[in-house]
């Protein structure tokens, strides 16, 4: 009797706090969902955020003027002579084309800002234009010629969301004849085919991602030739060779904490040894992808010992039993056996040494480069820091262009996971 | 049988004074009581024209002594059954013969070990020629995950054992052949081994080991995976390839004990307790372990 | 030809010599009666012939391209007219350096005849050393060469001492850890050593002001600006705990959530898509947080009538929260599904709710674990450079406001080094000072929290 009292009441003591305790743990619950709901909403607004900024970077305003390839006004009479094309000036042509357009932008501030509608660069494209067809001296051609940034800019913001005039750094006067420009169909919005074929500039509407995204597929490539066959052999050693003893122990001690030193430290050891002590160049590629090198091993290492460690012992059995010889084993057998799993670690590992920044800052790739790097030993930057240097700049039109340079790095970085992925799908064998 | 039997007769004067002088008195042997019952090896563990010569071999796995002062004689041509309860150390100890423990870096091995006039333990003693003499059928059949033809062939390649194609073509027709495989895989030898049914890759294996050519097939319980039809044709197979090769098998079934070895070891908590002609111990075991293994009472 | 030029051509010989030696081995089986009688495959003769040939000429070949520069440097110095050699070395360093630009790029406007003169040495004298160069090696190569011919035979345990070889070759790579660790320690630790000749250690570690920068006030510490790093410490701890606040209870519930409740498709969906978080480059989450970020911060902060800095700690800290979500929820997903299920049946059991279980079993079984991956997440957001760079300032503020601005560690040597400097002005050593901190403290938070995890596991395992 008294015990069936006493379960009852505990019965009743458990339904009574029942309610209480669903609503814990609904609470707990909600607090689960919300926490991944932040990250993924982190990741929406992050990703909105940077395509939103910068996919206008990928079009490029571009304005029509009727050129007149004037011999005295630009000092060349022959324009297959190589030097005087270097000399002449194909500037007045483009402030001629424009001042018969705008005959009312009579004084001299009034010229100046209206000289600078159309790119500094626009010169260059017309000396190449006259030196591909000589024909075209004396001629009067339509001429496509990239605008300013702050044109381009303008054009673009022209009728923002709330239906405002959006005017940008330009002044009233340039707005207004960018209008006529506008009335007058000379305007047009192009694939921005510059962005993606030139090196770094000061001027927004030139400046490219190829000298940098070449800076940095150079800088890879030392990286993935050095750290995959010096990661997959330190892997293969303590694997398969490396006895149990205080020096093994060592170098696995090390081989941890140095996955996670902080790259900045990287950068300060290629500095203080490449540069310093075996006084290499700064801005090279070669040394970049040495830094990232000893940066990316303890990953590549890492993921090849847990690729090496799946391979089932049995096969090893198999080919010791025939009387293969250990370097025969881990040639024939272990090797191509983890091949798939090693791979997909290093790639890993090198999608994260092609968005590294900071060591490279170190060794000295934050230097302005033109030029498209050709070879490992020419000075370049690399993808990410031509985003820090960008970020940077205080040209509006930059801020796209960082943008957009981010997504081209990002596109990158995610087939590079991808193909990581397909990998190991694909290839990886279950035992 | 009668070939291989007049031998073994003749055997018995050589095992019956079995060299007291040369044993070692074994620390372990008070383990516990069957362990202490076990004493010095019964019956006749040697042979008159031995393949294999072991003597006094004892295993450590670190501290531990897995093997106790073993010796035994393995005959040419001869098939030697190691029979005993689970981790009584016949497996160790057959690993022991192509020094596949070298993998285990805490094992050791000491006594003496020979292949005819070649000491196995030698420090100098190279183990790569050594397995190519002394091959190995493993329990769980593991084919290289690569084509039959590639599986048989990698043994001959690596051993250099051929200078044409066409001479690599016969050794893995006739090896396959020999491990009764050909007429099954003859059409696909270049589909992977690993695609084969576990009784056909076990074979595959056999026919792996024997393209080496080795004098001498260690079998470590080569049937167990395997369903009871794969393993009578494997055990065929182990009588027909018992008039060219020296065979050990260490199994865990009586009957194929029984069925396959000339002579058969009792192998109890690391001592070998009894080797005898296969009819003796299965019907007269001279040893009262050996008698309670074989009728059931523990293993 | 220079040493790349020269490295090629050694490689391709040394390559040849695999076939020298293949089919030496041939001939040699030949007559001793068919390749059976080798003592190993014709392909390891090969390659030890061109592991024999080829690892004494590349060591001299290093040892040639480290020294040579050295010696031709000095025997040019010792030609240089009196005056010069009694100029500090300094200067004489930049005397070489205008002289070896004169050799590698023609006489230039302001060169003095005696340079001229020594820049025509140097370009003959290195000549001369490569010709030397080339010389050595061809011959040492050949020498190697026929003696091994001449040595090899039937017997010759070729195989043995090309896996010795292949062995050596692996331990050397495995050790380049060591070499690593080394070398980071060394090129801190030297630097910084000479940076606390000129600044005392305690006035580094206590000194409240931190201004590199101005060298021009006199009466200030130093002489040459302030170096008391306190407030870096205190802006790094500050984003760093602005940071923790947001990544551990978002990554911790995270991950109890996705491990303890989620359907096995959300968890295989949502996993990989908060894993993206963690492969963004910092770079981006750098713009991110100083172009996106932080402006919206100081706007909603100014609407509220909150005066907030445009680089405010909370922007910096807040976006690398966001960074290190995925790192916190992994390693908690980790330690969470090493928790034996039986220590849930027996909370379950007992009739309590998934909560109750993961609140009274779980995390307190898993804790360790926990604890260590929170420590690896602090020890990232403390060696995080890119966002701190982009998105915090380089005032050296000491506050514990959020809404101000403050730098870091990180953000100091950055922006000590980057660009030209001089090597030894306490400036450019202070930062390698500050590197040292930075590593020794990462270094000790990682090998606690590897510790932590390792003993955990054992536990359980």
């Amino acid at each position: 009797m008294t015990n069936s009292n006493q379960t009852l009441s505990t019965a009743e003591k458990v339904n009574q706090s029942l309610q209480k305790r669903y609503r814990a743990e609904k609470r707990f619950r909600a607090y689960g969902i919300s926490a991944i709901a932040f990250g993924l909403l982190c990741l929406v607004v992050l990703f909105t955020d940077i395509i939103s900024k910068g996919h206008s970077a990928f079009l490029q305003t571009y304005i029509k003027l009727e050129i007149t390839f004037d011999p005295v006004e630009m000092g060349l009479d022959d324009p297959t002579d190589a030097r005087q094309l270097a000399m002449a000036d194909f500037d007045s042509l483009i402030r001629n084309a424009l001042k018969e357009q705008f005959p009312e932008a009579s004084d001299r501030r009034d010229r100046r800002a209206l000289y600078a509608v159309v790119s500094n660069g626009a010169a260059f494209k017309l000396r190449e234009q006259l030196k591909a067809d000589p024909e075209l001296l004396n001629q009067t051609v339509p001429v496509w010629m990239l605008a300013d940034d702050d044109i381009d800019t303008y054009v673009k913001n022209r009728e923002d969301a709330q239906g405002e005039t959006f005017a940008g750094r330009i002044s009233e006067k340039q707005m207004g004849w960018v209008n006529t420009l506008i009335e007058n169909d000379q305007v047009e919005s192009r694939f921005n085919t510059t962005f993606f074929t030139s090196g770094d500039s000061r001027e927004p509407e030139q400046a490219g991602i190829l000298g940098a995204l070449m800076g940095s597929l150079l800088t890879l490539l030392v990286t993935i030739l050095l750290s995959f066959p010096i990661g997959v052999a330190a892997a293969v050693y303590l694997e398969e060779y490396a006895p149990q003893n205080k020096f093994t122990d060592f170098i696995e001690v090390n081989i941890n904490n140095l996955a996670a030193v902080p790259s900045i430290i990287f950068g300060l050891l290629g500095l203080a040894i490449f540069i310093g002590f075996f006084e290499m160049q700064r801005s090279l590629p070669l040394v970049g992808g040495l830094v990232l090198t000893l940066m990316t091993l303890p990953t590549i290492i890492i993921s090849s010992r847990a690729a090496i460690k799946a391979v089932p012992p049995s096969v090893r059995d198999a080919a010791l039993g025939l009387g293969a010889s250990k370097m025969q084993m881990v040639l024939h057998h272990v090797l191509p056996l983890a091949m798939p799993g090693m791979l997909t670690g290093a790639i890993i590992g090198f999608a994260q040494a092609l968005g590294e920044t900071a060591p490279l800052l170190m060794i000295g790739m934050v230097a302005f480069v033109v030029d498209v790097p050709g070879a490992i030993t020419d000075p370049a930057t690399a993808l990410p820091v031509q985003i820090f240097l960008w970020s940077d700049s205080p040209e509006r039109a930059f801020v796209e262009r960082t943008s957009a340079a981010i997504m081209v790095l990002l596109a990158f970085l995610i087939s590079m996971n991808t193909l990581a992925i397909w990998l190991r799908r694909r290839l990886e064998r279950r035992w | 049988m009668q070939a291989v039997n007049t031998p073994i007769q003749e055997n018995e004067k050589l095992n019956a004074n079995t060299n007291e002088a040369e044993r070692k008195p074994s620390g372990a042997e008070q383990m516990n009581d069957s362990a202490a019952k076990v004493g010095k090896t019964v019956g006749k563990p040697f042979a008159k024209h031995p393949k294999m010569t072991m003597r006094n071999v004892d295993v450590f796995y670190g501290d531990k002594q897995a093997i106790h002062d073993v010796s035994l004689d393995i005959g040419k041509n001869e098939v030697v059954a190691m029979i005993g309860p689970s981790g009584c150390g016949k497996s160790t100890f057959l690993r022991c013969l192509n020094r596949m423990n070298d993998t285990i870096e805490i094992c050791k091995v000491s006594g003496e070990i020979k292949l005819e006039e070649l000491d196995v333990y030698h420090p100098k003693q190279d183990v790569v020629p050594l397995r190519a003499r002394v091959g190995i059928v493993f329990q769980k059949p593991n084919p290289f995950p690569k084509s039959i033809y590639d599986n048989v062939a990698y043994g001959p390649r690596i051993h250099g054992l051929v200078e044409r194609k066409t001479d690599l073509d016969e050794i893995v027709e006739n090896s396959l052949r020999r491990a009764s495989l050909w007429e099954e895989v003859k059409d696909r030898l270049h589909a992977p081994g690993t695609g084969l049914s576990g009784g056909q890759q076990q074979r595959l294996c056999i026919a792996r080991t024997i393209a080496v050519s080795p004098e001498v097939i260690l079998m470590d319980e080569p049937c167990s995976a395997l369903d009871p039809i794969a393993t009578a044709k494997i055990e065929e197979l182990i009588t027909e390839l018992s008039e060219k090769f020296t065979i050990a098998i260490v199994t865990h079934s009586m009957q194929q004990a029984a069925r396959v070895s000339h002579r058969t070891a009792y192998f109890h908590m690391g001592k070998l307790v009894e080797v005898n002609d296969t009819k003796r111990v299965f019907t007269n075991p001279e040893h009262e372990l050996t008698e309670a293994y074989i009728t059931g009472r523990f293993g | 030809m220079d040493f790349s030029q020269i490295f090629m051509v050694m490689a391709a010989t040394i390559a040849m010599t695999f076939f020298l030696g293949r089919f030496r081995a041939l001939k040699l089986g030949q007559a001793a009666g068919g390749r059976k009688s080798l003592n190993s495959l014709p392909a390891y003769y090969g390659s030890l012939m061109a592991m024999w040939c080829g690892i004494p000429c590349f060591i001299l070949l290093a040892l040639w391209m480290a020294f040579d520069d050295v010696i031709i440097s000095q025997a040019i110095m010792q030609e240089l007219p009196q005056a010069v050699l009694a100029l500090p070395d300094s200067e004489r360093g930049l005397i070489f350096n205008m002289i070896s630009n004169i050799a590698e790029n023609g006489a230039r406007a302001g060169a003095e005849p005696y340079m001229v003169t020594a820049a025509e040495r140097l370009q003959s004298l290195r000549e001369t050393s490569q010709l030397i160069l080339i010389a050595c090696l061809a011959s040492l190569f050949l020498i190697i060469m026929v003696v091994i011919w001449a040595r090899m035979s039937a017997q010759t345990r070729a195989r043995v001492q090309v896996e010795n070889g292949f062995k050596w070759l692996l331990l050397i790579c495995a050790s380049i850890a060591i070499f690593t660790t080394a070398g980071i320690v060394f090129s801190v630790l030297f630097e910084s050593i000479r940076f606390f000749q000129s600044v005392p250690i305690t006035e580094f570690l206590f000194g409240m002001e931190w201004s590199p920068q101005m060298a021009i006030r006199s009466d200030q510490v130093g002489g040459s600006g302030a170096f008391g790093a306190v407030p870096l410490f205190a802006g790094t701890l500050l984003i760093s705990l602005i940071a923790m606040i947001i990544a551990v209870p978002a990554g911790l519930m995270a991950a109890i959530y996705l491990s303890e409740y989620a359907r096995p498709a959300v968890r295989s969906t949502v996993k990989p898509l908060l894993e993206v978080l963690a492969g963004i480059p910092t770079v981006v989450y750098g713009f991110f947080a100083a172009l996106t970020v932080a402006p919206f911060i100081r706007d909603t902060g100014g609407l509220i009538g909150l005066s907030v800095s445009s680089e405010s700690a909370l922007a910096a800290g807040l976006v690398m929260g966001i960074m290190i979500i995925p790192f916190v929820s992994s390693l908690s997903d980790d330690v969470i599904n090493a928790v034996p299920q039986s220590l849930r049946d027996g909370a379950y059991g007992l009739g309590a709710t998934r909560s109750e279980t993961i609140k009274q079993v779980v995390i307190p079984a898993a804790l360790p674990g926990i604890v260590g991956g929170i420590l690896l997440a602090v020890s990232r957001a403390i060696g995080e450079t890119m966002i701190v760079v982009m998105a915090a300032g380089l005032a050296a503020n000491l506050t514990a406001n959020p809404l101000d601005s403050v730098t870091t560690v990180t953000v100091q040597i950055v922006t000590l080094l980057v660009g030209d400097q001089e090597f030894n002005s306490p400036k450019t050593l202070s930062a390698f000072a500050l590197g040292l901190m930075l590593f020794t403290i990462t270094l000790v938070l990682n090998y606690i929290a590897l510790l932590v995890v390792k003993k955990y596991r054992e536990q359980y395992e």
